[in-house]
Protein backbone atom coordinates (compact mmCIF):
# COMPACT_ATOMS: atom_id res chain seq x y z
CA UNK A 1 0.00 0.00 0.00
CA UNK A 2 1.55 3.32 -1.01
CA UNK A 3 2.38 5.58 1.87
CA UNK A 4 1.41 8.75 -0.01
CA UNK A 5 -2.16 8.65 1.17
CA UNK A 6 -1.32 7.78 4.74
CA UNK A 7 -0.80 10.22 7.54
CA UNK A 8 2.74 9.01 8.11
CA UNK A 9 5.00 11.83 9.33
CA UNK A 10 7.74 13.10 7.03
CA UNK A 11 11.23 11.80 7.77
CA UNK A 12 12.75 14.12 5.17
CA UNK A 13 11.65 17.74 4.86
CA UNK A 14 13.21 19.86 2.15
CA UNK A 15 12.31 23.54 2.01
CA UNK A 16 13.20 26.10 -0.66
CA UNK A 17 16.34 24.22 -1.58
CA UNK A 18 18.49 26.06 -4.10
CA UNK A 19 21.96 25.43 -5.43
CA UNK A 20 23.77 27.88 -7.65
CA UNK A 21 27.18 27.22 -9.18
CA UNK A 22 28.83 30.37 -10.51
CA UNK A 23 25.87 31.76 -12.40
CA UNK A 24 24.20 28.42 -13.09
CA UNK A 25 21.22 27.32 -11.00
CA UNK A 26 21.29 23.52 -10.68
CA UNK A 27 18.45 23.28 -8.15
CA UNK A 28 15.91 26.08 -7.98
CA UNK A 29 13.80 26.59 -4.87
CA UNK A 30 12.40 23.07 -4.47
CA UNK A 31 10.43 21.84 -1.48
CA UNK A 32 9.21 18.32 -0.77
CA UNK A 33 8.75 15.74 1.96
CA UNK A 34 9.42 12.03 2.10
CA UNK A 35 7.13 10.21 4.48
CA UNK A 36 8.03 7.22 6.60
CA UNK A 37 7.88 4.08 4.49
CA UNK A 38 7.41 6.01 1.23
CA UNK A 39 9.29 5.61 -2.04
CA UNK A 40 9.57 8.99 -3.70
CA UNK A 41 10.66 8.96 -7.33
CA UNK A 42 12.79 11.85 -8.54
CA UNK A 43 12.41 12.12 -12.27
CA UNK A 44 13.90 14.43 -14.84
CA UNK A 45 16.17 14.65 -17.86
CA UNK A 46 19.96 14.83 -17.56
CA UNK A 47 20.99 18.05 -15.86
CA UNK A 48 17.61 18.54 -14.19
CA UNK A 49 19.22 18.62 -10.73
CA UNK A 50 18.42 15.12 -9.40
CA UNK A 51 21.95 14.12 -8.44
CA UNK A 52 22.77 17.57 -7.04
CA UNK A 53 19.66 17.28 -4.85
CA UNK A 54 20.79 13.88 -3.55
CA UNK A 55 24.31 15.20 -2.91
CA UNK A 56 22.82 18.05 -0.86
CA UNK A 57 20.68 15.56 1.08
CA UNK A 58 23.87 13.60 1.87
CA UNK A 59 25.71 16.72 3.02
CA UNK A 60 28.25 16.46 0.20
CA UNK A 61 27.20 19.76 -1.37
CA UNK A 62 26.23 22.82 0.66
CA UNK A 63 22.93 24.38 -0.43
CA UNK A 64 23.02 28.02 -1.48
CA UNK A 65 19.60 28.62 0.07
CA UNK A 66 17.06 26.45 1.88
CA UNK A 67 16.94 23.83 4.58
CA UNK A 68 17.05 20.05 4.88
CA UNK A 69 15.59 18.37 7.93
CA UNK A 70 15.61 14.62 8.57
CA UNK A 71 13.95 12.96 11.55
CA UNK A 72 13.12 16.50 12.70
CA UNK A 73 16.80 17.51 12.81
CA UNK A 74 18.58 20.11 10.69
CA UNK A 75 21.25 18.50 8.48
CA UNK A 76 23.40 21.61 8.76
CA UNK A 77 23.75 21.21 12.52
CA UNK A 78 23.11 17.47 13.14
CA UNK A 79 25.08 15.91 10.31
CA UNK A 80 26.53 12.95 12.23
CA UNK A 81 23.26 11.91 13.90
CA UNK A 82 21.38 12.12 10.61
CA UNK A 83 23.95 10.38 8.42
CA UNK A 84 24.12 7.50 10.90
CA UNK A 85 20.55 6.70 9.79
CA UNK A 86 20.93 7.44 6.10
CA UNK A 87 22.74 5.71 3.26
CA UNK A 88 22.93 5.82 -0.51
CA UNK A 89 23.71 3.72 -3.52
CA UNK A 90 24.36 4.55 -7.12
CA UNK A 91 25.54 2.77 -10.22
CA UNK A 92 28.05 5.55 -10.65
CA UNK A 93 29.87 5.26 -7.35
CA UNK A 94 32.77 2.99 -6.68
CA UNK A 95 34.38 1.33 -3.70
CA UNK A 96 38.09 0.73 -3.02
CA UNK A 97 39.01 -1.75 -5.74
CA UNK A 98 42.03 -3.27 -3.98
CA UNK A 99 39.84 -4.57 -1.18
CA UNK A 100 37.67 -7.65 -1.34
CA UNK A 101 33.89 -7.37 -1.18
CA UNK A 102 33.92 -8.53 2.44
CA UNK A 103 36.72 -6.14 3.44
CA UNK A 104 34.84 -3.22 1.92
CA UNK A 105 31.71 -4.19 3.83
CA UNK A 106 33.70 -4.50 7.06
CA UNK A 107 35.15 -0.99 6.63
CA UNK A 108 31.67 0.45 6.02
CA UNK A 109 30.27 -1.44 9.01
CA UNK A 110 33.02 0.04 11.21
CA UNK A 111 32.44 3.53 9.80
CA UNK A 112 28.80 3.29 10.89
CA UNK A 113 29.90 1.64 14.16
CA UNK A 114 27.60 -1.35 13.68
CA UNK A 115 27.42 -4.16 16.20
CA UNK A 116 27.74 -7.85 15.25
CA UNK A 117 29.54 -6.95 12.04
CA UNK A 118 30.24 -10.49 10.85
CA UNK A 119 26.61 -11.50 11.34
CA UNK A 120 25.40 -8.48 9.38
CA UNK A 121 27.79 -9.17 6.54
CA UNK A 122 26.73 -12.81 6.42
CA UNK A 123 23.08 -11.72 6.28
CA UNK A 124 23.45 -9.12 3.56
CA UNK A 125 25.71 -11.32 1.45
CA UNK A 126 23.06 -14.02 1.61
CA UNK A 127 20.16 -11.67 0.91
CA UNK A 128 21.81 -10.21 -2.17
CA UNK A 129 23.17 -13.56 -3.35
CA UNK A 130 26.80 -12.48 -3.09
CA UNK A 131 28.27 -15.59 -1.46
CA UNK A 132 30.33 -16.45 -4.52
CA UNK A 133 31.96 -13.01 -4.70
CA UNK A 134 32.45 -12.12 -1.04
CA UNK A 135 36.19 -12.88 -1.17
CA UNK A 136 36.69 -11.46 -4.65
CA UNK A 137 38.66 -8.24 -5.19
CA UNK A 138 36.32 -5.34 -5.96
CA UNK A 139 38.26 -4.50 -9.13
CA UNK A 140 37.26 -7.90 -10.52
CA UNK A 141 33.52 -7.37 -10.12
CA UNK A 142 31.20 -6.95 -13.09
CA UNK A 143 28.98 -3.85 -13.16
CA UNK A 144 26.04 -5.89 -11.88
CA UNK A 145 28.09 -7.28 -8.99
CA UNK A 146 29.38 -3.78 -8.22
CA UNK A 147 25.81 -2.50 -8.05
CA UNK A 148 24.94 -5.26 -5.63
CA UNK A 149 27.97 -4.36 -3.51
CA UNK A 150 27.03 -0.66 -3.30
CA UNK A 151 23.47 -1.67 -2.47
CA UNK A 152 24.77 -4.11 0.15
CA UNK A 153 26.88 -1.41 1.80
CA UNK A 154 23.83 0.85 1.92
CA UNK A 155 21.35 -1.73 3.22
CA UNK A 156 23.77 -3.31 5.71
CA UNK A 157 23.77 -0.16 7.85
CA UNK A 158 19.99 -0.52 8.28
CA UNK A 159 19.22 3.06 7.25
CA UNK A 160 15.87 4.70 7.85
CA UNK A 161 16.29 6.74 4.67
CA UNK A 162 17.92 5.48 1.50
CA UNK A 163 18.91 7.54 -1.54
CA UNK A 164 19.19 5.52 -4.71
CA UNK A 165 20.63 7.34 -7.70
CA UNK A 166 19.89 5.26 -10.79
CA UNK A 167 20.69 2.03 -8.96
CA UNK A 168 19.77 -0.14 -11.94
CA UNK A 169 21.31 1.85 -14.81
CA UNK A 170 23.25 -0.26 -17.34
CA UNK A 171 22.36 -3.52 -15.64
CA UNK A 172 20.85 -6.54 -17.35
CA UNK A 173 17.09 -7.13 -16.87
CA UNK A 174 17.57 -10.16 -14.63
CA UNK A 175 19.69 -8.23 -12.12
CA UNK A 176 17.38 -5.20 -12.35
CA UNK A 177 14.46 -7.46 -11.53
CA UNK A 178 16.25 -8.99 -8.55
CA UNK A 179 17.33 -5.62 -7.18
CA UNK A 180 13.84 -4.14 -7.55
CA UNK A 181 12.22 -7.13 -5.86
CA UNK A 182 14.73 -7.00 -3.04
CA UNK A 183 14.24 -3.26 -2.52
CA UNK A 184 10.45 -3.49 -2.54
CA UNK A 185 10.45 -6.34 -0.05
CA UNK A 186 13.03 -4.70 2.17
CA UNK A 187 11.22 -1.36 2.08
CA UNK A 188 7.92 -3.03 3.10
CA UNK A 189 9.43 -5.09 5.90
CA UNK A 190 11.61 -2.33 7.38
CA UNK A 191 9.42 0.72 6.75
CA UNK A 192 12.30 2.31 4.90
CA UNK A 193 11.88 5.67 3.15
CA UNK A 194 13.52 5.84 -0.26
CA UNK A 195 14.34 8.60 -2.71
CA UNK A 196 14.73 6.94 -6.07
CA UNK A 197 16.00 8.29 -9.38
CA UNK A 198 15.91 6.41 -12.65
CA UNK A 199 15.61 7.03 -16.35
CA UNK A 200 13.51 3.91 -16.70
CA UNK A 201 9.91 5.14 -16.63
CA UNK A 202 8.33 1.73 -16.21
CA UNK A 203 10.61 1.08 -13.24
CA UNK A 204 9.69 4.46 -11.83
CA UNK A 205 5.95 3.73 -12.07
CA UNK A 206 6.46 0.34 -10.55
CA UNK A 207 8.67 1.43 -7.66
CA UNK A 208 7.42 4.87 -6.62
CA UNK A 209 4.52 5.76 -4.36
CA UNK A 210 4.82 9.34 -5.51
CA UNK A 211 6.86 11.14 -8.16
CA UNK A 212 8.46 14.54 -8.39
CA UNK A 213 9.40 15.72 -11.87
CA UNK A 214 12.36 18.08 -12.00
CA UNK A 215 13.09 20.30 -14.96
CA UNK A 216 15.95 22.81 -15.03
CA UNK A 217 16.21 22.45 -11.27
CA UNK A 218 12.52 23.21 -10.62
CA UNK A 219 9.67 20.92 -9.62
CA UNK A 220 7.24 20.98 -12.55
CA UNK A 221 5.01 18.08 -11.57
CA UNK A 222 4.27 16.18 -8.37
CA UNK A 223 1.91 13.36 -7.51
CA UNK A 224 1.34 9.66 -8.04
CA UNK A 225 2.22 8.27 -11.48
CA UNK A 226 -1.49 8.02 -12.56
CA UNK A 227 -2.13 11.60 -11.37
CA UNK A 228 0.80 12.96 -13.39
CA UNK A 229 -0.11 10.93 -16.48
CA UNK A 230 -3.70 12.20 -16.30
CA UNK A 231 -2.63 15.80 -15.69
CA UNK A 232 -0.52 15.86 -18.84
CA UNK A 233 -3.04 13.89 -20.90
CA UNK A 234 -0.52 11.22 -21.89
CA UNK A 235 -0.72 7.45 -22.04
CA UNK A 236 2.13 6.67 -19.68
CA UNK A 237 4.97 8.21 -17.69
CA UNK A 238 7.39 7.83 -20.56
CA UNK A 239 5.25 10.10 -22.74
CA UNK A 240 5.05 12.64 -19.93
CA UNK A 241 8.82 12.48 -19.59
CA UNK A 242 9.33 13.02 -23.32
CA UNK A 243 6.87 15.92 -23.41
CA UNK A 244 8.49 17.69 -20.46
CA UNK A 245 12.06 16.93 -21.54
CA UNK A 246 11.38 18.30 -25.04
CA UNK A 247 9.88 21.42 -23.51
CA UNK A 248 13.15 21.83 -21.61
CA UNK A 249 15.39 21.17 -24.60
CA UNK A 250 13.27 23.08 -27.10
CA UNK A 251 11.84 21.76 -30.40
CA UNK B 1 35.36 12.28 17.83
CA UNK B 2 34.75 8.57 17.35
CA UNK B 3 37.61 6.11 17.82
CA UNK B 4 35.59 3.46 15.97
CA UNK B 5 35.38 5.54 12.79
CA UNK B 6 39.09 6.41 12.99
CA UNK B 7 39.93 2.71 13.30
CA UNK B 8 37.57 1.97 10.39
CA UNK B 9 39.56 4.26 8.12
CA UNK B 10 42.85 2.78 9.35
CA UNK B 11 41.59 -0.74 8.66
CA UNK B 12 40.74 0.34 5.09
CA UNK B 13 44.42 1.29 4.55
CA UNK B 14 45.72 -1.81 6.30
CA UNK B 15 43.70 -4.02 3.94
CA UNK B 16 45.20 -2.07 1.05
CA UNK B 17 48.82 -2.41 2.19
CA UNK B 18 48.35 -6.06 3.08
CA UNK B 19 48.18 -7.11 -0.54
CA UNK B 20 49.70 -4.25 -2.52
CA UNK B 21 53.27 -5.03 -3.54
CA UNK B 22 53.68 -1.55 -5.08
CA UNK B 23 52.77 0.12 -1.80
CA UNK B 24 55.04 -2.12 0.23
CA UNK B 25 57.82 -1.34 -2.22
CA UNK B 26 57.27 2.35 -1.56
CA UNK B 27 57.91 1.71 2.14
CA UNK B 28 60.97 -0.52 1.78
CA UNK B 29 62.59 -0.05 -1.63
CA UNK B 30 63.25 3.71 -1.85
CA UNK B 31 64.42 4.17 1.76
CA UNK B 32 66.78 1.22 1.30
CA UNK B 33 68.26 2.67 -1.92
CA UNK B 34 68.60 6.11 -0.34
CA UNK B 35 70.50 4.61 2.53
CA UNK B 36 72.81 2.57 0.31
CA UNK B 37 73.74 5.57 -1.86
CA UNK B 38 74.26 7.99 1.02
CA UNK B 39 76.13 5.33 2.97
CA UNK B 40 78.66 4.94 0.15
CA UNK B 41 78.97 8.72 -0.21
CA UNK B 42 79.86 9.08 3.47
CA UNK B 43 82.36 6.21 3.25
CA UNK B 44 83.95 7.92 0.24
CA UNK B 45 84.12 11.26 2.04
CA UNK B 46 85.84 9.65 4.98
CA UNK B 47 88.30 7.78 2.71
CA UNK B 48 89.39 10.88 0.80
CA UNK B 49 90.15 12.35 4.19
CA UNK B 50 87.69 15.19 4.21
CA UNK B 51 87.94 16.81 7.58
CA UNK B 52 84.29 16.28 8.41
CA UNK B 53 84.10 14.86 11.87
CA UNK B 54 81.51 12.08 12.09
CA UNK B 55 80.44 12.22 8.45
CA UNK B 56 78.49 8.99 8.83
CA UNK B 57 76.52 10.35 11.74
CA UNK B 58 75.80 13.61 9.96
CA UNK B 59 74.65 12.16 6.67
CA UNK B 60 73.01 8.91 7.68
CA UNK B 61 71.37 10.50 10.72
CA UNK B 62 70.11 13.35 8.56
CA UNK B 63 68.87 10.94 5.92
CA UNK B 64 66.91 8.84 8.41
CA UNK B 65 65.37 11.95 9.95
CA UNK B 66 64.56 13.40 6.52
CA UNK B 67 62.72 10.20 5.72
CA UNK B 68 60.72 10.59 8.93
CA UNK B 69 59.52 13.96 7.63
CA UNK B 70 58.94 12.65 4.11
CA UNK B 71 56.95 9.58 5.21
CA UNK B 72 54.91 11.55 7.74
CA UNK B 73 53.89 13.91 4.94
CA UNK B 74 53.19 11.06 2.53
CA UNK B 75 51.13 9.18 5.10
CA UNK B 76 48.60 12.01 4.88
CA UNK B 77 48.81 13.07 1.24
CA UNK B 78 48.97 9.57 -0.27
CA UNK B 79 46.11 8.37 1.96
CA UNK B 80 43.97 11.09 0.41
CA UNK B 81 45.12 10.11 -3.08
CA UNK B 82 44.13 6.50 -2.37
CA UNK B 83 40.58 7.68 -1.63
CA UNK B 84 40.60 9.90 -4.70
CA UNK B 85 41.84 7.13 -7.01
CA UNK B 86 39.27 4.69 -5.60
CA UNK B 87 36.53 7.37 -5.89
CA UNK B 88 35.77 6.61 -2.27
CA UNK B 89 35.47 10.16 -0.91
CA UNK B 90 31.71 10.14 -1.41
CA UNK B 91 31.34 6.93 0.60
CA UNK B 92 33.42 8.43 3.39
CA UNK B 93 31.93 11.89 3.64
CA UNK B 94 28.33 10.73 3.15
CA UNK B 95 28.88 8.60 6.26
CA UNK B 96 28.97 10.00 9.81
CA UNK B 97 32.77 10.37 9.50
CA UNK B 98 33.83 13.92 10.40
CA UNK B 99 36.66 15.94 8.87
CA UNK B 100 38.45 15.86 12.23
CA UNK B 101 38.24 12.05 12.40
CA UNK B 102 39.49 11.83 8.84
CA UNK B 103 42.51 13.98 9.69
CA UNK B 104 43.29 12.04 12.87
CA UNK B 105 43.09 8.76 10.93
CA UNK B 106 45.51 9.97 8.24
CA UNK B 107 47.86 11.38 10.89
CA UNK B 108 47.84 7.99 12.61
CA UNK B 109 48.51 6.38 9.25
CA UNK B 110 51.51 8.64 8.81
CA UNK B 111 52.87 7.64 12.25
CA UNK B 112 52.55 3.96 11.29
CA UNK B 113 54.45 4.64 8.06
CA UNK B 114 57.17 6.51 9.96
CA UNK B 115 57.55 3.60 12.40
CA UNK B 116 57.82 1.10 9.52
CA UNK B 117 60.23 3.12 7.37
CA UNK B 118 62.24 4.60 10.25
CA UNK B 119 62.64 1.21 11.93
CA UNK B 120 63.78 -0.36 8.70
CA UNK B 121 66.27 2.40 7.91
CA UNK B 122 67.74 2.23 11.41
CA UNK B 123 68.17 -1.51 10.94
CA UNK B 124 69.80 -1.14 7.51
CA UNK B 125 72.14 1.61 8.76
CA UNK B 126 73.18 -0.55 11.69
CA UNK B 127 73.70 -3.72 9.62
CA UNK B 128 75.49 -2.17 6.62
CA UNK B 129 77.33 0.82 8.11
CA UNK B 130 77.47 0.00 11.85
CA UNK B 131 75.63 3.26 12.43
CA UNK B 132 73.29 3.41 15.39
CA UNK B 133 71.12 6.52 15.39
CA UNK B 134 69.88 5.60 18.86
CA UNK B 135 73.30 6.64 20.17
CA UNK B 136 71.80 10.11 20.18
CA UNK B 137 69.76 8.85 23.13
CA UNK B 138 66.59 10.46 24.41
CA UNK B 139 67.52 13.76 22.74
CA UNK B 140 66.38 12.17 19.51
CA UNK B 141 62.78 11.60 20.60
CA UNK B 142 61.52 15.22 20.81
CA UNK B 143 63.14 15.98 17.45
CA UNK B 144 61.52 12.96 15.79
CA UNK B 145 58.12 13.93 17.23
CA UNK B 146 58.57 17.44 15.88
CA UNK B 147 59.53 16.09 12.46
CA UNK B 148 56.38 13.98 12.39
CA UNK B 149 54.30 17.09 13.14
CA UNK B 150 56.14 19.01 10.42
CA UNK B 151 55.31 16.14 8.06
CA UNK B 152 51.63 16.41 9.05
CA UNK B 153 51.65 20.14 8.32
CA UNK B 154 53.11 19.67 4.84
CA UNK B 155 50.81 16.65 4.27
CA UNK B 156 47.64 18.53 5.20
CA UNK B 157 48.73 21.50 3.07
CA UNK B 158 49.35 19.16 0.12
CA UNK B 159 45.99 17.43 0.62
CA UNK B 160 44.15 20.76 0.69
CA UNK B 161 45.70 21.73 -2.63
CA UNK B 162 44.92 18.34 -4.23
CA UNK B 163 41.33 18.49 -2.95
CA UNK B 164 40.95 21.99 -4.39
CA UNK B 165 42.66 21.41 -7.75
CA UNK B 166 42.11 17.67 -8.28
CA UNK B 167 44.24 15.22 -10.22
CA UNK B 168 46.41 17.88 -11.85
CA UNK B 169 47.87 18.61 -8.40
CA UNK B 170 48.46 15.01 -7.29
CA UNK B 171 52.17 15.13 -8.13
CA UNK B 172 52.49 17.43 -5.08
CA UNK B 173 52.00 14.37 -2.86
CA UNK B 174 55.59 13.44 -3.75
CA UNK B 175 57.01 16.83 -4.69
CA UNK B 176 55.75 19.33 -2.10
CA UNK B 177 58.06 18.23 0.70
CA UNK B 178 61.14 18.80 -1.50
CA UNK B 179 60.18 22.46 -1.75
CA UNK B 180 61.04 22.65 1.94
CA UNK B 181 64.25 20.60 1.72
CA UNK B 182 66.71 23.42 0.80
CA UNK B 183 65.55 25.62 3.67
CA UNK B 184 65.25 22.70 6.11
CA UNK B 185 69.07 22.42 5.97
CA UNK B 186 68.96 18.65 6.19
CA UNK B 187 72.53 17.91 5.10
CA UNK B 188 74.29 21.23 5.78
CA UNK B 189 74.31 23.87 8.51
CA UNK B 190 72.02 26.85 8.19
CA UNK B 191 74.91 29.33 7.86
CA UNK B 192 75.59 27.87 4.39
CA UNK B 193 72.45 29.62 3.14
CA UNK B 194 72.46 33.21 1.88
CA UNK B 195 71.31 35.64 4.61
CA UNK B 196 67.84 36.12 3.14
CA UNK B 197 67.20 32.37 2.98
CA UNK B 198 68.57 32.00 6.50
CA UNK B 199 65.84 34.34 7.75
CA UNK B 200 63.23 32.20 6.01
CA UNK B 201 64.80 28.95 7.22
CA UNK B 202 64.55 30.07 10.87
CA UNK B 203 60.77 30.24 10.37
CA UNK B 204 60.67 26.60 9.22
CA UNK B 205 60.47 24.02 12.05
CA UNK B 206 62.60 21.32 10.30
CA UNK B 207 65.56 23.76 10.07
CA UNK B 208 65.59 23.97 13.88
CA UNK B 209 65.25 20.21 14.12
CA UNK B 210 68.18 19.43 11.83
CA UNK B 211 70.31 22.14 13.44
CA UNK B 212 69.40 20.61 16.78
CA UNK B 213 70.32 17.13 15.58
CA UNK B 214 73.74 18.35 14.50
CA UNK B 215 74.21 20.05 17.88
CA UNK B 216 73.37 16.78 19.67
CA UNK B 217 75.92 14.94 17.52
CA UNK B 218 78.72 17.44 18.08
CA UNK B 219 78.16 18.46 21.72
CA UNK B 220 75.99 15.65 23.05
CA UNK B 221 73.72 18.22 24.73
CA UNK B 222 70.04 18.82 24.00
CA UNK B 223 69.72 22.22 22.28
CA UNK B 224 66.69 23.48 24.17
CA UNK B 225 66.24 26.69 22.16
CA UNK B 226 66.06 24.83 18.86
CA UNK B 227 63.60 22.41 20.38
CA UNK B 228 61.39 25.19 21.74
CA UNK B 229 61.42 27.05 18.42
CA UNK B 230 60.59 23.89 16.48
CA UNK B 231 57.75 22.98 18.86
CA UNK B 232 56.31 26.50 18.93
CA UNK B 233 56.43 26.93 15.16
CA UNK B 234 55.00 23.46 14.61
CA UNK B 235 52.12 24.12 16.97
CA UNK B 236 51.31 27.46 15.28
CA UNK B 237 51.53 26.09 11.75
CA UNK B 238 49.49 22.99 12.65
CA UNK B 239 46.62 25.11 13.97
CA UNK B 240 46.71 27.33 10.87
CA UNK B 241 46.93 24.45 8.40
CA UNK B 242 44.10 22.44 10.00
CA UNK B 243 41.90 25.55 9.92
CA UNK B 244 42.92 25.99 6.26
CA UNK B 245 41.95 22.35 5.53
CA UNK B 246 38.46 22.87 7.06
CA UNK B 247 38.10 26.06 5.02
CA UNK B 248 39.13 24.30 1.78
CA UNK B 249 36.82 21.37 2.56
CA UNK B 250 33.90 23.77 2.98
CA UNK B 251 34.78 25.58 -0.26
CA UNK B 252 34.85 22.21 -2.06
CA UNK B 253 31.44 21.30 -0.61
CA UNK B 254 30.06 24.68 -1.60
CA UNK B 255 31.32 24.43 -5.18
CA UNK B 256 30.35 20.77 -5.55
CA UNK B 257 33.98 19.76 -5.97
CA UNK B 258 34.04 17.11 -3.26
CA UNK B 259 31.88 14.79 -5.36
CA UNK B 260 34.02 15.40 -8.43
CA UNK B 261 37.53 15.04 -6.94
CA UNK B 262 39.40 12.49 -9.01
CA UNK B 263 37.21 12.76 -12.09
Amino acid sequence: MPASGSKAFPVVEVRNLTKRFQGFTAVDNISFDIKKGEILGLLGPNGAGKTTTIHMLLGLITPTVGSIHMFGLDLATHRETILQQVNFSSTYISMPFSLTVEENLKVIARLYELKHIQQRIDDIVKKLEMEDIRHRLTRKLSSGQMSRLTLAKAIMTEPKVLFLDEPTASLDPDIVNKIKSFLKEYQRSEGLSILYTSHNMREMEEMSDRIIFLQRGKIVAEGTAPEIIQRYGQRDLEEVFLKLAREQNGP
Amino acid sequence: MSLGRILALLSRHMYLYKRSFARLLEIFYWPFLDLVVWGFITIYLEKVGMSLHGAVSFFLGALILWDVLFRAQQGIAVSFLEEMWARNLMNLFASPLTVGEYLVATMTMSVLKVIAVGGLMMLFAWVFYSYDILQMGFSLLPFVLNLVISGWIIGVLTTSIIMRFGQQAEVLAWGMVFLFQPISCVFYPIEVLPPMLQSIAWMVPPAHIFEGMRAVLTTGDLPVMHLLWATGLNFGFLVIIVAWFYHTFNICKDRGMLVRVGE
